[in-house]
């Protein structure tokens, strides 16, 4: 029998791009659980933007593989959360229908691009979100917003459904207020989807354990390297020194891929983004021109009116990357790079169970402080090489600075996300 | 001066016939359709939609791979060719790009000098785009409709090296090609659009020419026929043959040349994120193979006792070669002559396949021939009798009930014999200058009979017996 529930929140924060004010729900482990779904998930009859213009007024007529799955299990879906366009930014300030505030300080951003996810369950407006991650995208604001934040191995959720940014890098995940209630809700979303080639038969369906003795973590050098906050990389390592008081063993390693891991990423994603997006043409969706130009011009200009600057950037970034003459140069190397970084995951995480260290190198920017996107760009270093490797990496709380919440990432071994999910548990339960 | 060799390249799309599309569960079944009725999420574009590989249109494509002898990569990957086209809903077309499922294979041909081997460069599987339907003729008036029943479609390409040296070994490259898909039973010839063809042509030591946009099996000759013309005058002229694409015009018979911005593309190909790289080359051995052209042509030959020409004829199309086995039990030897002979040229004549001709009716008309019941001249008679039936939707009559409505029986012996006796009596001066040494009476005579059975008799034959009897009373 279905139920209802009403949903009115404050959303002082601008959390969300769409409510639905009566929903209806069905039994199961989430039955009557508020989830809010971010904004590049297709949601059969309910407006999905991507926050962009250019998807102004698109009811997709089906569900995403995520969404079908949450309904299943009587999740209640009160809304799609603001986000960067497309996914593009790490502060959810460029949305096309205005920035989301941080909930513990609406002077500064919730961090991006799943910062309405972050932000709608950082300020209880709901139980539960779903992000997703391509450079850190649920991480990233699940650190600046002091919640849970996980992006599973790359396979272990459907992507069917997700609007694509960049599809090589990115995954669909939980963000929740504690490890337990993101636990559950990965539970209902990971597993196999036909619809997906790129989705693998790994079930998740585990209790979070604290017991973590003789647990081995890897601490790279360079997740404390220049750029990285001192304070924040203060508060991370007394979080490291908890786990080791639990039992764990802690090994100094390196990651020299690390210096390319950024040009990596931006070069991947771009490119791929560059043909993700280049369907929106304005012939099928979006507000559409009827006037008498060629197709060309009615593209180019739909285009430049529909798509944000960040947006518009990279895809001539990454157009760019790709072009002939250039592909082996840009996309090609960075390919080569992406391998390299692959390469030194697989060599750590020989040696170790799990590799630590901050999600973010700073706490939560003021907003409009990252004007430059070099700038912004650059604060995506510590989560984009899980990324590009595919691995899994959480987020959780682990203490403050100058009163904004400090994220302590937890990355592991391909499908092991049981293990990073435990370790953060084993914090939670000890560190708070 | 002597005439530059020809050189022709062909890259062919043939759509594969499948059930369902390449990339997700859609019927390819639409052309008795309205448009837009045979779409998903998937073959619109929808965003957040992805491809799923159709694995029957994997294994069609390396039954072909198998068949024209190519080698199979064993890893093939999917790529995206980038391109903007209202009816190219994604702005790409998963295609294959650097890593093709399969390359090097051959494939044998008639040609203008015997037997020649074409080798094939590759093999490769992509989807087909949506159709554009262009409205209105004036600028202002002018719109754009556009179809995705056919998005995603599967399709092979099959691209040739430049082996081919004349308009009409390409033709016959096309012929052969298609008989072996439709004998793999992968390709359905008859649908409209199944085909495709583009055309690289140069003539020796000149630049060379693409042809886009053939259509049909005729086109490809009459393009490339128009192109080697057009090149040979330009050398003639003195003039520089362009390197450039040019479009073929079906309805005049003409190239275009096409130097349009949109032509000029930079497709930025990269893998398809979104699936896996295909890894089927073991599939391969588990393929079997069934009897293609050139064993089913030495098998007519050595089963049917029937010429070889005749056996080339009847193997190149497979309802052409299932007709005549069928037909050939009424007698081998006359059923490849009816068919390859009579019933071809009266078919093309109408603008018939072989399945306008009903089996049984065709054979019961070989053993009327047979059985000498009937001369050559009824059996064409009724031929053409069935098929303009068949063409005004009527039931054909049997060949039978044919010859009995028109009296078209050859004339017994004794007839004839009779009606033999009966002319010399009647024309005694034609009689008297045949024995006067006109031999001009003789045919007269011939003529005299032949009237009087109302053509059921062969003239030559009539010719002997005629004389016979004259000489004999003298
Ligand atoms: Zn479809």
């Amino acid at each position: 029998m279905a139920k209802t529930l009403s949903f009115n929140p404050d959303d002082s924060v601008h959390a969300f791009l769409t409510t639905i004010p009566e929903v209806t729900y069905g039994e199961g482990p989430l039955s009557g659980v508020t989830v809010a779904v971010k904004d590049n998930i297709t949601t059969k009859g309910i407006e999905t933007t991507c926050a962009s213009k250019i998807l102004k007024g698109y009811i997709p007529p089906y569900d995403a593989h995520v969404v079908t799955l949450l309904k299943d299990a009587g999740a209640a879906i009160v809304g799609k959360t603001n986000m960067d366009e497309f996914g593009m930014g790490t502060t959810t300030e460029n949305s096309a229908f205005g920035p989301t505030l941080n909930p513990l300080d609406k002077n500064r951003v919730p961090g991006g691009s799943s910062g309405g996810s972050a932000a709608a369950v950082g300020a209880g407006l709901c139980d539960l979100a779903i992000g997703s991650d391509t450079g850190g995208s649920i991480r990233c604001p699940a650190a600046f917003c002091g919640i849970v934040g996980l992006k599973p191995t790359y396979g272990r959720v459907s992507r069917f459904g997700l609007i694509a940014y960049a599809n090589s890098l990115e995954q669909i995940g939980p963000m929740a207020r504690d490890v337990s209630s993101l636990s559950k809700l990965f539970s209902v979303i990971a597993g196999p989807d036909p619809r997906d080639a790129t989705s693998v038969d790994r079930p998740y369906s585990h209790e979070p354990l604290k017991k973590i003795d003789g647990l081995k973590i890897g601490v790279p050098e360079e997740f404390f390297g220049e750029g990285v906050n001192p304070q924040v990389a203060e508060v991370v390592r007394e979080a490291i020194s908890t786990l080791e008081s639990l039992g764990a063993e802690t090994k100094p390693c390196t990651m020299p891929s690390m210096k390319y891991a950024l040009s990596a990423y931006y070069v991947t994603c771009t490119s791929e983004a560059s043909s993700n997006l280049a369907r929106f043409d304005g012939v099928r969706y979006g507000p559409g021109l009827d006037s008498p130009k060629s197709w060309h011009e009615a593209y180019s200009e739909q285009r430049k009116e529909g798509f944000g600057k960040e947006v518009r950037r990279r895809i001539i970034l990454g157009t760019f990357s790709l072009a002939a003459g250039y592909f082996g140069r840009y996309y090609q190397k960075a390919q080569t790079a992406r391998q390299m970084v692959r390469d030194d995951f697989e060599r750590i995480l020989k040696d170790v169970d799990v590799i630590a260290g901050p999600t973010m190198p700073d706490i939560a920017f003021r907003l409009g402080e990252k004007s430059d996107p070099l700038q912004m760009y650059l604060s995506d270093i510590l989560t984009v090489p899980a990324n590009l490797a595919g691995v899994p990496a959480i987020s959780v709380p682990c203490g403050r600075v100058d009163g904004m919440p400090v994220g302590l990432q937890i990355i592991g071994k391909y499908f092991d996300d049981e293990r990073v999910i435990d370790t953060a548990y084993a914090f939670e339960q000890e560190g708070v | 001066m002597e005439e530059r060799e020809t050189i022709i390249g062909l890259e062919i799309h043939c759509q594969l016939d499948t059930r369902s599309k390449m990339f997700c569960g859609c019927s390819t079944d639409f052309r008795d359709d309205e448009p837009n009725t045979h779409t998903c999420p998937v073959c619109l574009g929808l965003p957040g939609s992805m491809p799923m590989v159709n694995k029957r249109a994997i294994e069609f494509a390396l039954k072909v791979a198998k068949a024209l002898n190519c080698a199979i990569n064993e890893e093939s990957e999917f790529s995206r060719k980038n391109y903007f086209y209202p009816d190219l809903d994604k702005a790409y077309q998963i295609t294959q790009y650097d890593k093709p499922l399969a390359e090097w294979g051959k494939l044998l041909i008639d040609g203008d000098n015997g037997e020649r081997e074409i080798r094939i460069t590759r093999i490769h599987l992509e989807e087909d785009p949506g159709r554009s339907v262009h409205m209105g003729t004036t600028d202002r008036g002018k719109y754009t409709l556009i179809d995705y029943n056919r998005a995603g479609i599967p399709l092979i390409e099959i691209v040739t090296e430049p082996d081919l040296r004349s308009p009409k070994e390409a033709r016959k490259f096309l012929n052969k090609l298609r008989a072996t898909l439709e004998y793999l039973n992968v390709f359905d010839s008859e649908k409209e659009g199944s085909l495709r063809v583009d055309a690289n042509i140069s003539l020796k030591g000149s630049e060379r020419v693409e042809v886009k946009n053939i259509s049909s099996y005729k086109g490809v000759e009459k393009a490339l026929t128009f192109e080697v013309t057009r090149q040979r005058n330009l050398i003639r002229r003195g003039q520089r043959i362009a390197r450039e694409t040019r479009h073929f015009v079906e309805a005049r018979g003409v190239t275009t040349s096409s130097r349009s911005k949109e032509e000029e593309n930079d497709y930025r190909y990269f893998p398809e994120p979104d699936l896996l790289p295909l890894r089927v080359a073991s599939w391969v051995d588990a393929i079997d193979l069934p009897e293609l052209p050139d064993a089913r042509r030495e098998r007519f030959v050595s089963q049917y006792g029937i010429s070889s020409e005749h056996a080339k004829t009847l193997t190149g199309g497979l309802k052409l070669a299932e007709f005549y086995e069928a037909v050939a039990p009424a007698d081998p030897a006359l059923a490849a002559t009816w068919t390859a002979d009579y019933l071809l040229g009266e078919l093309n004549y109408r603008d018939f396949t072989i399945e306008a001709m009903p089996r049984e009716l065709f054979k019961e008309l070989i053993t009327l021939v047979k059985g000498d019941a009937i001369t050559d001249k009824s059996a064409v008679e009724i031929l053409r009798i069935i098929l303009d039936a068949v063409k005004e939707g009527k039931e054909p009559e049997r060949p039978q009930a044919i010859v009995d409505r028109l009296g078209l029986a050859k004339s017994s012996g004794d007839q004839v014999t009779q009606m033999i006796d009966e002319v010399i009596v009647e024309q005694p001066a034609a009689v008297a200058d045949y024995y006067a040494g006109k031999m001009q009476a003789l045919n007269f005579l011939v003529g005299q009979v032949m009237k009087k059975c109302r053509g059921r008799a062969d003239p030559g034959h009539l010719n002997i017996l005629l004389k016979e009897k004259l000489d004999k009373k003298v």
